[in-house]
């Protein structure tokens, strides 16, 4: 194992930060996506309700490597077959669009489930004082909504950071893809799996640190 | 009185159904400025609803409503525009509890433009001291009792400065203990010539500061007139039966 550490630890450090980066650009994107998701939902128009619950389930049913494989391999195949050769998507690129339509879709689900948490009357106080619904959802709805959300927002990202993984399959050399080339160079499963089981562990460890703090704080401020 | 003829509201024909429900049948009424009107009747009479629907928190299934001179039925009408003249109190208060009392106040003025923020707060410094609460601006709503939480509701609509007030069941939720702070502070308004309705259960506040009392049951006006009318000398068996049973 330390043999592996000594001869590695610049690749597979780099690999970590290409997890991180990954994890955060979709991080960023599926916040984007659930918020308006997430508000399509809980809204009063029909189209809206439809556009949101197509977006949700739709990307509920389809496991995450499958939609990395479509965005990866099947989207670059379909725009070439209609003429443009030259187009390619790298694997960053695909991999963060995939994770952030995964993540988003979750992240929709916990904004819906937020605002839904906030009570009625909130909104009914708002709008009898000449507010627009607009206005009651940004001044008084949602940030009430986000404090019981962020516990499910930290739990989600840690899945995401976790997914980060199943994007190996496309060739992104984050720490799984990195971890399996590592195996094959040195043959030591045991010791190469732990190496980077153990970097996974350290870095979702402190994140859950890090948000049972955060938790806490909110609570004391309620 | 000069003026004290104007018609307020004007409800005419109003219906609303709940899916199949009929929660609302075929109501008519008019409120001429300065009017204390007090509804009572028994639950799922649909005072409440009634009450709601003057401002469209619900949505009228037919029929006509005139508020201020807008027509608040018809679609093509600016209900934020006339909201803003119509002050409402709810049985659960909904202060923003992410908001001090003094936020809760000058939110909407401020957002809507309708003062400045300093102007907002000249104001609600104003109605915190009328209704006795001047020494709460900085607190957070979980840390008042349900008669200060009342109080602070009330403040934070007239901040608005309406010409109208809606009153939904205002001390239902109280504990019995605080209910005369909030009756106070809506007699003492109704003094200043406040339009107001109201909804509730105190036929005592109804016998005292109403200039109208309607009873409501399923759907339908049964009687209305003076308080001496209908709660001393009720007409309808229904009015009889229902006061029997809450006097």
């Amino acid at each position: 194992m330390v043999m592996i550490i000594q001869t590695y630890w610049t690749m597979l450090l780099k690999a970590m930060g290409n997890t991180l980066l990954l994890c955060l650009l979709s991080l960023v994107f599926a916040t984007v996506i659930g918020m308006i998701f997430g508000l399509m939902n809980v809204s009063h128009n029909r189209v809206f309700n439809f556009i949101g619950t197509v977006y949700v389930d739709a990307v509920r049913g389809v496991p995450l490597i499958v939609l990395a494989y479509f965005i990866y391999f099947g989207i670059p195949a379909g725009i070439q077959s209609l003429g443009f050769t030259s187009f390619r998507l790298d694997a960053l690129k695909a991999g963060t669009i995939a994770l952030s339509m995964n993540c988003g879709a979750y992240m929709a689900e916990i904004v819906r489930a937020g605002i839904q948490s906030v009570d009625r009357g909130q909104m009914e106080a708002g709008r009898s004082l000449g507010l627009s619904y607009g206005a009651g959802m940004a001044l008084i709805v949602v940030p009430q909504a986000v404090r019981t959300m962020i516990p499910s927002i930290i739990n989600q990202f840690i899945i995401t950071l976790k997914d980060t993984s199943i994007l190996s399959v496309i060739g992104f050399p984050e720490l799984t893809n990195v971890g399996k080339t590592i195996m094959g160079n040195t043959f030591k499963n045991l010791q190469a799996w732990a190496v980077v089981g153990i970097m996974y562990l350290i870095v979702i460890t402190i994140l859950s640190k890090v948000s049972k703090q955060i938790e806490r704080r909110i609570n004391r401020g309620r | 009185m000069a003026g004290s003829m104007d018609v307020k509201i004007s409800v005419k024909n109003l219906k609303k159904n709940f899916g199949s429900l009929e929660v609302l049948k075929d109501i008519n009424l008019e409120v001429t400025e300065g009017e204390v009107v007090v509804l009572i009747g028994p639950s799922g009479s649909g005072k409440s609803t009634l009450l709601r629907c003057l401002n469209q928190l619900e949505k009228a299934t037919a029929g006509q409503i005139i508020v201020d001179g807008y027509n608040v039925t018809d679609k093509h009408t600016d209900i934020n525009q006339v909201r803003k003249n119509i002050g409402m109190v709810f049985q659960h208060f909904n202060l923003f509890h992410h908001l001090t009392v003094l936020k809760n106040m000058t939110l909407a003025p401020v957002h809507l433009k309708t003062l400045s923020k300093e102007e907002a707060k000249t104001k609600a410094m104003q109605l915190l001291e009328r209704v006795g609460l001047a020494d709460k601006a900085e607190a957070f709503p979980s840390q008042l009792s349900g008669g200060q939480k009342q109080r602070v509701a009330i403040a934070r609509a007239l901040e608005m400065n309406p010409d109208i007030m809606l009153f939904d069941e205002p001390t239902s939720a109280l504990d019995p203990e605080m209910v005369g702070e909030v009756l106070t502070v809506m007699r003492e308004l109704a003094r200043d010539g406040m339009t107001m309705i109201v909804v509730t259960h105190e036929i005592g506040f109804a016998r005292e500061v109403a200039s109208r009392v309607i009873f409501m049951e399923g759907g339908y006006i049964v009687e209305e007139g003076t308080p001496e009318e209908v709660l001393n000398h009720p007409k309808e068996p229904r009015t009889i039966d229902f006061l029997s049973k809450v006097l």
